[in-house]
């Protein structure tokens, strides 16, 4: 069996090599759903980074306690709790923003990145490996979130972060905050990614 | 022991401890944020009532004079097909005169259920001010409800005749301009309204005691 990855290794794979969403296509629910502004788009990813990181860490301390066919519930269970502290959080210090994030806060207690981790990496890692690997994935899963966010709301309502900063003469292109949008851009991206990684896997074989 | 050992409940030992542990966490968080959580959800509500009744002028008026408008949370009784519901008002009053009422009314909508704050005056047969309080309409076409542009046609339309939306533009006095491309999300407000104001009246003429002070 190969060496475990160190911390390190976690934390790097995360962002790019392993990004959840362009290399692992988990997640795609909130990546279509809430990205049509950055600003949800970032309140988002910083809410599954506290669940992440809370839950790869409680996982984590409890590994060796973990029985094999009782491992999922534990895993939903822990999720769910820091899931419902993210959401009463919100709605308690930002409440327009969890009224318009609506069902897609309690929905990340489904999303499949977090649930991938805790069986990845912390159920069989220790505490320092899983933590960095929790930040190394919301760090990419942040990132592809900013990217299709940056897209859709600078083409769909020439602003960014709630700023204009396309002139006004510019025809907003609706459809890009329309649900179809989510689904050009993601796939333009996803395109595009595995475009560059083909170049750079041919230049390898070359070298 | 073997027996033991091979019981469900010991060998979720795990699995309940963690439930206690969480749950009293949650219930923890819960304490602590709900009176925060209630707190936000009553102010956006009640920041929107003295807008809804009166107008920019009268509302400049009691800034300056330092005054506020007093709101007082009620319900009503209405009857709806052999059920009962209750409709939330808020009665606006200032200098001890009743000066409107704004009624907390939702219907459905073409995507999801539509929450309206709707401002009346103080005989119900004007409308005042309307709002949206909550919706889930098309981005770009049906949520273009919430637009000033599309609200401000409401204000002063008298509510003896039912509002109808009219997609060809509006000429007689209770029809309203349907957002285009939105025609049902535009007849779904009219509808909403409508039913509530006939509600309400029939209600308050039937026994003025179905309006009480909510608890």
């Amino acid at each position: 069996m190969a060496k475990d990855p160190t911390p390190l290794e976690r934390f790097i794979q995360g962002i790019i090599p392993e990004n959840p969403v362009y290399r692992q296509l988990l997640g795609l629910c909130p990546t279509l759903a809430v990205t049509n502004n950055m600003k949800a788009a970032m309140t988002m990813a910083g809410a599954v980074a506290f669940v992440l990181l809370g839950a790869n860490i409680l996982t984590s301390l409890i590994r060796n306690l973990l029985k094999p066919h009782l491992r999922i519930v534990i895993f939903t269970l822990t999720i769910a709790t820091f899931v419902t502290i993210v959401d009463r959080f919100l709605a308690a210090y930002m409440y327009t923003m969890s009224k318009s994030l609506g069902p897609y806060i309690p929905l990340i207690i489904v999303n499949c990145i977090i649930i991938a981790r805790c069986e990845v990496c912390a159920s069989k890692q220790s505490v320092v490996t899983a933590g960095a690997d929790a930040m190394g994935q919301s760090l990419g899963f942040g990132l592809a979130l900013a990217s299709i966010a940056a897209v859709r709301e600078i083409l769909g309502t020439g602003m960014f972060f709630g700023l204009r900063i396309l002139p006004l003469s510019w025809p907003d292109w609706v459809i890009m905050v329309l649900p179809p949008g989510a689904f050009f851009t993601l796939g333009l991206l996803l395109g595009a990614v595995n475009l560059i990684e083909s170049y750079r896997e041919k230049g390898r074989n070359k070298g | 022991m073997e027996k033991l050992k091979n019981n469900y409940i010991v060998q979720a030992w795990l699995v309940l401890l963690l439930t206690l542990c969480f749950g009293s966490s949650l219930a923890g968080v819960q304490i602590l944020l709900s009176p925060k959580i209630e707190a936000n959800k009553i102010n956006e509500t009640r920041q929107k009532i003295p807008g809804l009744i009166l107008d920019k002028a009268a509302l400049e008026r009691l800034e300056k004079e330092g005054g506020s408008l007093e709101i007082k949370p009620k319900t009503i009784r209405v009857t709806k097909n052999n059920r009962i519901v209750f409709y939330k008002v808020f009665q606006a009053i200032e200098n001890g005169k009743v000066s409107g009422w704004v009624v907390k009314s939702s219907g459905q909508g073409y995507a999801d259920k539509i929450e309206l704050l709707i401002g009346l005056n103080p005989s119900l047969n004007k409308i005042l001010g309307l709002f949206v309080l909550e919706q889930k309409e098309t981005p770009g076409l049906g949520n273009k409800i919430t637009k000033w542009q599309f609200r401000k046609q409401f204000i002063l339309k008298s509510t003896n005749m039912p509002l109808v939306a009219s997609k060809t533009g509006a000429t007689s006095p209770n029809e309203i301009d349907a957002i285009t491309g939105a025609t049902i999300s535009s007849r779904s407000i009219c509808s909403i309204i409508n039913t509530a104001v006939k509600e309400i009246r029939a209600s308050l003429k039937e026994n003025p005691i179905n309006l009480k002070p909510m608890k």
